[in-house]
């Protein structure tokens, strides 16, 4: 058994696309062919215009900081202070991560700075999509 | 819907109020719904209606040895207790019950008998933010703050006063847990939390509860109390993970709630004499106040701190002390039910004089509900 203690997520049919994609370091969102909807989380189904016509595709993994708190008591498996953060995914959507190689402080967390995907491995199957400051990237 | 004609004519808080490990949670449902009952006069056999959360109301009503002919157990966080309200005063002028009893319990803080419901590793919660960590809602509902922050210009301070100022309320009210002044500079001195929220700035945990009785406005002089009415109500839901709410400067569950509540009660703002405004954490006044229209904007900070929800102030504000300083058991939302109940009544320990129209606007989870009550001491 693994030693990862955080909570692991358990994919469902609809959703295992989306950790596949994350196995292959690819960050997959869905769009609408019929709207040109882009969204997550994953649903068969465009949550804009009810249409079933969804692909799948992947993602720039390119996003801004959106918003965070910096959570001061670790539950296990993690260290007090961590990042939680929610990123707005250049494609349009927004997601909760944790933001990796960078100080876990306000002073570093500004808002709006562009971020790129990097993923963790948790488990053989699962692998987390993070993010980190873009390499040599200015506000 | 007429619901204007629907009053509550039976309502109480738990016996006690705090640390209760002596008492279960479904104790705390009965023991404010005994006070509520004995409070205009019935008992369970005068009861046709059970409405509740936190429990089933299967639990509740069997408890209580009630077999209803209307039940209702929408549970979407701490604002069920208003949307209760809403369900019941349609359910009343349907004519599917004429008695409706809704109730709160929560072992908070003790947990004794607590029903806790954690979303499955499944759920798209369980999937798409559990894992990175948030501990609950301290962690979770104030994700929004910093981007509040950027967007309109809002300070650390002005989270801070909102503390300040109900905690002078608080003050008031022999029954709040806190009383003693506080300052901005003791709030942001308070311990970290959840950057930018530090103690002072999340609710209290207790334990306790409360319960409402509904009955038709026609009834409602048949009882030994004051009648309160119900003007207008709303509800609404969007989304039950943080991250995925649409914009973190303006809850759109908050939007569609209060519009709906105002619109049903034709009143306007300026008619509006008492508010309570779900305080699980410091920004949901400053949300609150510009979601329901009382400010634009980018503006509720500055309202605040210009003491217009203050004592003696234009808005009366969470006149109990609130979720931050009056008491908060997980579902705060029947306790600001109850404090609108009082105030119309006249018997609040704050009183606001001659209040005639109060406003009560609750969340439920992480901006993920709301629900809205315009409650009036004049028969409409």
């Amino acid at each position: 058994m693994s030693d990862y203690l955080k909570p692991l997520p358990q994919p469902t049919p609809e959703t295992q696309p989306f950790w596949d994609g994350a196995k292959a370091g690819e960050l997959k969102l869905q769009r609408c062919g019929d709207c040109d909807h882009v969204y997550f989380p994953a649903r068969p189904f465009c949550p804009a215009c009810s249409s079933r016509k969804v692909d799948w595709f992947v993602a720039s993994g390119r996003a801004r900081l959106h918003s965070y708190v910096i959570n001061h008591r670790a539950p296990p498996g993690f260290e007090a202070p961590y990042v939680i953060a929610v990123v707005e995914l250049d494609e349009g959507p927004r997601m909760m991560t944790n933001l990796i190689d960078c100080a876990q402080t306000p002073e570093a967390m500004i808002l709006d700075m562009p971020l790129e995907v990097a993923f963790e491995k948790a488990t053989d199957d699962i692998f987390l999509p993070k993010f980190r400051p873009s390499a040599g990237a200015s506000q | 819907m007429k619901q204007k004609s629907v009053a509550v004519v039976g309502a109480s808080e738990t016996t006690e109020l705090g640390k209760l490990p002596h008492m279960s949670q479904i104790q705390l449902h009965a023991d404010a719904a005994l006070n509520a009952m004995r409070d205009c006069g019935l008992t369970a056999r005068d009861i046709d209606g059970v409405a509740t959360a936190g429990q089933t109301p299967v639990e509740t009503a069997h408890y209580l040895g009630i077999t209803p002919s209307w039940v209702d157990g929408t549970a979407v966080g701490g604002c069920s207790f208003m949307i209760h309200v809403r369900h019941a005063a349609a359910a009343i002028n349907e004519g599917l019950c004429n008695t409706v009893l809704i109730t709160h319990g929560e072992s908070g803080r003790s947990g004794i008998g607590r029903n806790r419901v954690v979303p499955a590793p499944s759920s798209l919660i369980g999937q798409f933010e559990f894992p990175y960590g948030p501990m609950g809602p301290p962690t979770m509902f104030p994700m929004p703050v910093m981007r509040y922050m950027k967007e309109m210009g809002a300070t650390h301070e002005d989270f801070a006063m909102v503390a300040v100022i109900q905690r002078e309320w608080a003050a008031k009210n022999p029954r709040a847990t806190f009383h003693d002044p506080i300052s901005v500079d003791d709030v942001l001195d308070s311990r970290m939390i959840a950057y930018p929220f530090r103690l002072l700035q999340c609710c209290l945990v207790t334990d306790g509860g409360g319960a409402l009785i509904l009955v038709s406005a026609e009834r409602a002089n048949d009882f030994q109390t004051k009648p309160v009415y119900i003007l207008g109500t709303g509800e609404s839901v969007e989304s039950p993970m943080i991250s995925q709410m649409k914009n973190f400067t303006s809850s759109s569950a908050f939007r569609v709630s209060g519009a709906k509540a105002f619109g049903e009660s034709g009143i306007g703002h300026n008619d509006v004499d008492h508010m309570m405004i779900y305080d699980a954490f410091a920004h949901l006044p400053i949300f609150g106040l510009e979601d329901l229209g009382f400010c634009e904007p980018g503006e509720a900070a500055g309202f605040i701190a210009g003491r217009n929800t203050a004592p003696g102030g234009k808005l009366p504000l969470n006149t109990n002390g609130g979720g931050l300083s009056y008491a908060h058991s997980g579902m705060y939302g029947m306790f600001a039910l109850q404090e609108s109940v009082r105030q119309m009544r006249g018997t609040a320990p704050a009183q606001i004089e001659g209040a005639k129209i109060s406003v009560c606007h609750g969340v439920g989870g992480m901006f993920s509900a709301s629900g809205t009550i315009v409650f009036s001491n004049e028969a409409p």
